[in-house]
């Protein structure tokens, strides 16, 4: 399943990437188990991806670990949000 | 209503007078304006940068702002959030309200300001001397947020 991948605050900066289009096996149909497979990346990925440091949103609409991902979603991984 | 983020600063006083023009039902504007200040403890913060999500803040801001235009009766909104890297003392962000009296003004602007902070998706880093770090959603802000929930907060503005 192909989905498009944007990252912003402290885990795009430490992850140096900002948008990927990344295709992502069955097990990752939910944000919680996409953050289990990115974290496999490597140990700044575990480290930065922790279930605790990290919000998502799912086609710009803010989205809890058990939401589901379709093919073709846009996937935004961020650290907490601190505007104002 | 309308919502802009941009790196430029903002003049106050023009804003305002482009709010209020044209609408002589108008009885009361009334705006909040958001400082760079020195937020950490032992080193002084020599500038912060702000980045934000391109489609889904204008969106949120956008979702904010209609609910409290339809809450108080607001007239007219404008938000304008600054980007980019910013110093000390800066102007980072507007929220400008107009309505029939002051009461749904008040309410109107500082609900926006309250939502923004713990709903809308934008990122700050502050730089010190001392390196940088990302700030996090403060619990004071989501309990200023919360307290909206309470459906008898100032509904009779």
């Amino acid at each position: 399943m192909k989905i498009e991948l944007v990252y912003f605050g402290r885990p795009r900066e430490h992850l140096k990437v900002s948008r990927e289009t990344a295709d992502v096996p069955a097990e990752a149909s939910t944000l919680a188990g996409l953050l289990a497979w990115l974290r496999l990346r490597g140990d700044i990925w575990a480290q930065e991806l922790a279930d605790s440091r990290v919000r998502c949103a799912i086609n710009q609409e803010f989205a809890g670990l058990p939401a589901t991902i379709n093919e073709h979603d846009e996937i935004a991984i961020f650290s907490p949000i601190s505007g104002g | 209503m309308s919502v802009l983020i941009q790196e430029a600063d903002f003049d106050l006083a023009s804003e305002l007078a482009t709010l209020r023009s044209g609408n002589s039902k108008v009885g009361a504007m009334v705006s909040f304006v958001g400082l760079v200040r020195d937020f950490s403890h032992n080193e002084t913060i020599e500038s912060i940068y702000l980045e934000y999500y391109p489609g889904m803040t204008e969106k949120a801001l956008n979702k904010i702002i209609a609910e409290a235009t339809e809450r108080w009766s607001l007239i007219n909104v404008r938000v304008i959030h600054r980007i980019g890297q910013l110093f000390a003392n800066e102007q980072i962000v507007l929220v400008a309200t107009t309505a029939l009296h002051r009461g749904e003004a008040f309410a109107g602007c500082e609900f926006i300001i309250d939502y923004l902070k713990t709903a809308a998706p934008f990122w700050k880093k502050e730089q010190t001397s001392e390196g940088s770090q990302w700030l996090e959603t403060r619990d004071t802000d989501v309990k200023r947020m919360e307290h909206w929930h309470n459906d008898t907060v100032r509904k009779s503005a």
